[in-house]
């Protein structure tokens, strides 16, 4: 199925350029950015979406490792923008599923490396190949996660239920309404999912937690979904498969519901409560 | 394990001490966002230096707004002094 064409999609066309590009963004480190580029990428694939996944983070390169292509990594990004090597030389095409490629981040040069200039070339050389380019922003707010959402058609801003990360969020999305193409070229604005992750459903029940509806009335973007704190984003990791492939765990089928309801479809959103325990858990488990 | 703690529980609501926390801040952070015009975290750091020559004030004393009423735009100013 294709999916909706929007205005902004009509426009892209218009300039020949055909992909959307989607960031994947948070302020804050280490919140779930990388955990979801890959699963999220990688369910647009399964799907039957030409996608692409760049990593962002020039000199912390990360993204090869959870979609298990370190080992055959040979050009990336960089050489890509300073004409080192061509793009087909340079995009990982997946071992698991047909339409997924992945562009490495450098490891070895530092972060002034990429270029405004550089970056727009070469999205706007994958657009044409691409349905979606998914871009894996650094945290922080400065040159790196900039260039990341710069180009960005839709931003998931990836947020756990902690102050400091949804602050950050908040400072995420004043950039997005701002220092982005879209907003700079008063070219509608770069449409804003939640992504609310390593959410812990019993802690919000004692209240130790900001529950969702908490989350979602102070950033005021709707919710895409919510992915629980789940013991298969580690194992997953380890395997270097994204957690999405994970059909038997809560954080893959967390995963999957956002990529579906990205793609229009409806979902209950699922994995909000506590499973019930008896005493003897309570007193024994975690 | 402390077993008194758990059969007491009281349950301590941080959660809600978080959300109202948050919603300060943030209020604070978009100060001077969306369509308010581009000088108004630069107007609001000005009045903060102001109003610090005459009171210790946190950096969240001062709020500005641009309100717009039927065609008619609107500065509004809040000042918290700290408590006595
Ligand atoms: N839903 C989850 N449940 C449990 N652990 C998670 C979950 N999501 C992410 N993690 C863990 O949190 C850590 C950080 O995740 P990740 O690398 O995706 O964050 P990031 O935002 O990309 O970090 P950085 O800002 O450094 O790029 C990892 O160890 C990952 O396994
Ligand atoms: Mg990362």
């Amino acid at each position: 199925m294709a999916p909706a064409r929007t205005g902004a999609w009509e426009d892209r066309n218009q300039e020949n350029a055909l992909a959307k590009i989607v960031v994947v963004t948070s302020g804050k480190g280490g919140v779930g950015k990388t955990t979801t580029s890959a699963s999220f990428a990688t369910g647009l694939a399964m799907r039957g979406h030409k996608t692409a996944v760049i990593d962002f983070d020039v000199g912390l390169r990360n993204l090869d490792l959870i979609m298990g292509c370190e080992r055959r990594v040979v050009f990336d990004f960089v050489n890509v923008i300073q004409g080192e090597a061509t793009l087909r030389q340079a995009l990982i095409k997946d071992k698991q599923h047909e339409n997924l490629y992945i562009l490495a981040a450098s490891q070895t040069r530092d972060k002034d490396a990429l270029t405004a200039d550089g970056v727009g070339r070469v999205l706007e050389e994958m657009s044409k190949e691409f349905e979606y380019i998914v871009c894996d922003s650094p945290a922080g707010i400065e040159k790196g996660a900039h260039l990341a959402m710069y180009h960005a058609d839709e931003a998931l801003v990836v947020t756990n239920p902690e102050v400091s990360s949804v602050r950050d969020s908040d400072r995420v999305l004043g950039l997005l309404s701002s220092k982005t193409r879209k907003a700079e070229s008063g070219d509608g604005r770069v449409k804003e999912h939640l992504v609310l992750t390593r959410y812990n459903p019993a802690r919000v029940a004692k209240g130790e937690m900001l529950s969702v509806d908490d989350v979602k009335e102070i950033l005021a973007i709707p919710l895409l979904g919510v992915v629980p704190e789940s013991q298969a984003v580690l194992t997953s990791s380890n395997a270097g498969t994204p957690v999405i492939v994970d059909k038997a765990s809560d954080a893959g089928l967390a995963y999957d519901d956002v990529v579906a309801r990205f793609l229009g479809e409806e979902r209950a959103h699922r994995f909000l409560t506590a499973e019930k325990k008896g005493l003897l858990g309570r007193l024994f488990g975690p | 394990m402390d077993w008194l703690k758990f059969f007491r529980s009281e349950p301590k609501n941080t959660a809600a001490l978080a959300k109202e926390r948050l919603k300060v801040v943030v209020a604070h952070q978009r100060d001077g966002r969306s369509n308010a015009p581009a000088y108004l975290p630069k107007l609001r750091e000005d009045i903060l230096a102001v109003v610090r020559k005459y009171v210790q004030v946190p950096d969240t004393a001062v709020n500005v707004h641009v309100q717009r009423e039927a065609g008619l735009e609107v500065l509004e100013m809040n000042i918290t002094l700290p408590e006595m």
